[in-house]
């Protein structure tokens, strides 16, 4: 077992994120993209605790404060996205323009 | 950690064929309660991920608060929210999906590139953790107290704003002869709001 592995394996969900995030139309992929990239930041922070600070696993405290904003997170977005929707019957990404001038 | 080399590297193996495939899903899968279940699949199998990297406290949490709650959450936002409709095509849709493809391989190409080539300073693991949990809690209780409680106080800020966000505005005026109309009996009780301006 080593560390690039891991590494790896986050770079490429981080990346499927980044590509959800720009090209969904629904606003609920746009929030389950965003839980991607947050989980890719976790694997992160878990392999470089358990490779490089075995002994004293800072990373993991860290992640657990990932999760529990990731959880904030989530809620306060789909009540947004649940919101726009009452008001403006759609979740199209492209149609939301409320802040755009 | 008590499994052989074999069996992790295995492990790790079907593990990460799964998160890969099933986060493709997430993002490529036309229909979004497929979507909304692969993702449920995803954090599962990052749980499992978590599991070889000694992490038994955070793989649990994982489990029980992304399977348990967000995707849960996700799911009765895509019931609430479930309109089937066709998005209008918009002119460039074809040509932003293709750079923000090349875009995010490049970039995948990049990290893998960068984080091969570096000298990573791995310490061999001289001496065992008793418990992972021991230690976390230490952490949390002595050099991270202040971060833990701010975690609590942000939890309910969320909270209550969820609900002052997602809550309905408008109560049904009562109907004064008390006989409900058997067409709205299984309707939402809730009057129709203005639609903003601007709407198509």
């Amino acid at each position: 077992m080593s560390l690039e592995p891991f590494l790896i394996i986050a770079a490429a969900l981080f990346c499927i994120g980044i590509y959800g995030l720009i090209t969904s139309r629904n606003a609920v992929r746009v929030l389950m993209s965003i839980e991607l990239m947050l989980n890719a930041v976790n694997i992160n922070l878990l392999a470089f605790s358990n490779f490089l600070d075995s002994g004293n696993i800072r990373g993991q405290v860290f992640a657990t404060f990932v999760i529990a904003i990731a959880a904030a997170e989530a809620a306060v977005g789909l009540a947004i996205v649940l919101s726009i929707y009452r008001s403006r019957d759609t979740v199209d990404m492209e149609q939301f323009n409320l802040l755009r001038w | 950690m008590n499994l052989s080399d074999g069996v992790q590297v295995v492990s790790l193996v079907i593990l990460s064929a799964m998160v890969v495939a099933a986060a493709l899903g997430v993002v490529l899968l036309p229909n979004i309660v497929y979507s909304a279940f692969l993702l449920g699949g995803v954090f599962i199998s990052i749980s499992g991920l978590y599991v070889l990297l000694n992490a038994d406290f955070v793989a649990a949490a994982q489990i029980l608060i992304y399977v348990g709650a967000v995707n849960v959450l996700i799911l009765f936002a895509i019931m609430l929210v479930n309109k089937r409709q066709a998005y209008p095509e918009f002119k460039l849709s074809g040509l932003r999906n293709t750079v923000t493809a090349l875009v995010c391989f490049a970039l995948f190409s990049l990290l893998t590139v960068t984080l091969t080539s570096t000298n990573w300073l791995i310490q061999p693991a001289t001496f065992k953790l008793t418990s992972t949990l021991v230690t976390i809690a230490k952490h949390f209780f002595y050099d991270y107290l202040l971060p833990f409680e701010l975690a609590s106080v942000l939890l309910l800020v969320a909270l209550i704003g969820a609900i002052v966000l997602a809550r309905r505005e408008f109560i049904p005026d009562l109907k004064t002869d008390g006989i409900v109309d058997p067409d709205d009996s299984l309707s939402l009780l809730e009057k129709p709001r203005e639609q903003l301006v601007g709407t198509k």
